[in-house]
């Protein structure tokens, strides 16, 4: 990466076109869909309270694509599980529509890591699912999961069981159950984590096709610094220990996006500026990768390079 | 073609070494009872006496262990007289493989020996009876509650200590005190598999249930599933495969209940037939009736597992190794899935 900066003279990550700014400023003039107030998380460790989380304030606004990364253990799953209402913050409150919210609902759906598709359920029940928890009568619930599942391309797997489907597929299913739900936001926790590299890049396009085309706000966990930057308007960056927001950054690579776009100068600058908040220029001594111990086990003459 | 070790760890054994090692774990305590029965210098302790000689005591058909014949042919030689003779036999509580099959289709038709007493299949009957009433009593009250005790810790904390008490408590120990309450007939035998399954029951059923993935339960809140919901709609569907084993196994344990149930108060079902005809020492048919109970017992679990294959089909979407099998004898070939996986195409993005 150091060489490839020397190379090629990278403009500011806070640079953007004409065009982008303008975007942000529309963006910015919609209505805040949800407000993070001062939330904060305290677990009780063995030697006393440890902060997982403090001080998180952020603002997401309708129909904005909002990624959260860190570096492990900055408590960013722990953020997005308080949102969804699975975890509870210690302090901070949480507005969504402007309405202080508590527990989980389905006006905040989730995407998990691990799919938890419901595996007696076919794709349709699993779409259907929480249509049918708010009341919703069978017959008019299956027509709308119908409309779902086509949208993310899995009409022909309508009377499929998960066990059945591969990771992309499970992960469709499970975006399509958690949108049918009709959510004011879709929390997003690492979804394509447990993807291969080319499974995840196609997903990556699936989302933002869906995400142009669906009224929804996205709430997206992840640690790939270039999923961010091809996602998200904004990345909200954590520290850890304890997890605090670092910056909030507007992403300068102009939309549409694409996966063309991970060379121009805007992504490498956005990716610059994220490896040095995320990685910072560690000194010798906490070197991240650290020179093992090892002592030559072959023969001399014997190398492999 | 690679051969697998006949002992390898962990792997799935062929179609046919399947069926073959299951048939020879029959055979082989077949064969054991073969050899002691019909191969005289084995065992065959006692002597079964032919001609009685002129040994007054002796009487044809009479049981003597060897020691004793042979002092008796002693001193009736040393007397001079006619000598007794007999066969090496084996002792009366182990009937011949041949006696006791004879005695699985002659049970059935031997009519009893009292006017009044049942015939074998009434007897059955009544023990099936017995069983039925007592597992769905227990299972009624012992499943909700194990479900309710799997899923809110409250009611676990509640209900599972106290549980866990009685459940070191013999069931055959409130035989004396089920005859008080219940009087003498069928009532306290149903009582006591009730008292013997259903805390077992609570127990493992609230174990099965608190063993659900956590992340259904979340994915269930977040699309919102309230309380009862996330019971009914995610939790007991999610543990059903397991529920349905748990209860497989608990109906075995019921069986083994039945046999001291039977005793209480007046003597019924197949236990009674089995002691009456251990009193007329015909040890064949008692033999033939436990057979018959392990019959009744192994089918009754191998259909409930097939039955639990075919119902639960989501967690099974592979063919079964039976009808694997069945499809390997006749075409030689794996089965496909039951449920046809469609090849999945990209759309391109309009």
């Amino acid at each position: 990466m150091s060489t490839l900066n020397d190379t090629f003279a990278l403009p500011d990550y806070r640079t953007q076109s004409p065009a982008v700014t303008e975007r942000f400023r529309k963006l910015k003039e919609r209505p805040v869909v949800l407000e993070v107030q001062k939330l904060g998380r305290e677990f009780m460790g063995e030697s006393g309270p440890v902060t997982a989380l403090r001080d998180v304030s952020f603002q997401v606004h309708r129909r904005e694509f909002l990624c959260v990364i860190g570096p492990s253990g900055c408590g960013k799953s722990t953020l997005i599980r308080m949102v969804a209402g699975l975890d509870y913050p210690t302090s901070g409150r949480m507005l969504l529509d402007g309405k202080e919210v508590h527990g989980p609902g389905p006006d905040r759906g989730m995407v998990f890591q691990g799919y938890t598709l419901f595996p007696w359920l076919t794709v349709t029940d699993n779409v259907m699912f929480g249509l049918q928890m708010q009341g919703m009568d069978r017959n008019q619930a299956q027509s709308e999961a119908r409309q779902w599942i086509e949208l993310v391309g899995l009409s022909r797997f309508e009377k499929t069981y998960p066990a059945q489907l591969s990771g992309g597929m499970k992960q469709r299913t499970a975006i399509a159950r958690a949108l049918a739900a009709n959510p004011r936001i879709l929390l997003m926790d690492e979804p394509f984590g447990a993807l291969d590299a080319q499974t995840r890049a196609q997903m990556q396009t699936h989302l933002l096709e869906i995400w142009r085309n669906v009224d929804v706000t996205i709430l997206f966990i992840t640690h790939d610094l270039d999923e961010a930057i091809l996602l998200a308007d904004r990345i909200l960056v954590l520290k850890a220990n304890p997890g605090e927001v670092q910056e909030i950054i507007e992403v300068p690579v102009p939309r549409p996006r694409s996966l063309g776009q991970i060379n121009s100068p805007e992504f490498l600058a956005m990716r610059r500026r994220l490896d040095e908040l995320i990685h910072p220029k560690a000194d010798a001594h906490s070197s991240e990768v650290e020179k093992l111990p090892i002592i030559r086990l072959t023969q001399v003459g014997d190398d492999v390079e | 073609m690679h051969k697998q070790s006949w002992l390898a760890v962990r792997k799935d054994l062929t179609p046919r070494r399947h069926s073959v090692l299951g048939l020879i774990a029959f055979l082989l305590p077949l064969a054991v009872w073969c050899l002691i029965s019909y191969v005289p210098f084995i065992w065959h302790p006692m002597i079964k006496v032919d001609v009685p000689g002129d040994v007054t005591w002796f009487k044809s058909g009479l049981l003597i262990p060897r020691e004793d014949f042979a002092k008796e042919v002693t001193r009736v030689q040393t007397a001079g007289g006619n000598l007794p003779t007999g066969t090496r036999a084996n002792p009366i509580f182990l009937p011949a493989p041949h006696a006791v099959g004879r005695a699985l289709y002659t049970a059935f038709t031997t009519k009893p020996v009292l006017r009044g007493d049942l015939w074998l299949h009434e007897s059955l009957w009544m023990s099936i009876t017995t069983i039925f009433w007592g597992f769905f009593l227990s299972s009624v009250i012992g499943v909700p509650l194990g479900i309710l005790c799997g899923a809110h810790p409250a009611v676990a904390r509640l209900t599972e200590p106290f549980v866990d008490f009685i459940r070191y408590m013999p069931a055959p120990a409130f035989g004396a005190l089920m005859v008080a309450v219940f009087g003498i007939h069928l009532e306290p035998k149903i009582a006591i598999i009730v008292i013997g399954t259903f805390f077992q029951q609570v127990l493992v059923v609230s174990n099965t249930v608190r063993k659900t993935d956590l992340g259904l339960i979340e994915a269930a809140q977040t699309l919102g599933a309230k309380r009862r919901q996330l019971v009914w709609r995610v939790i007991v569907p999610a543990s059903m495969p397991d529920l349905f084993n748990d209860l497989r196994i608990l109906l075995g344990w019921a069986w083994t209940y039945l046999i001291v149930a039977e005793v209480v108060g007046v003597s019924s079902g197949i236990t009674f037939f089995i002691n009456q005809q251990a009193k007329y020492r015909n040890f064949d048919n008692v033999y033939a009736a436990i057979v018959i109970i392990g019959i009744i017992g192994l089918l009754t679990d191998q259909v409930l597992a097939f039955v639990g294959v075919r119902v639960f089909a989501w967690k099974n979407p592979r063919p079964s190794r039976m009808r694997n099998y069945l499809i390997r004898l006749i075409t030689d070939q794996y089965a496909t899935p039951l449920i046809k996986i469609p090849q999945y195409k990209p759309t391109v993005a309009k």
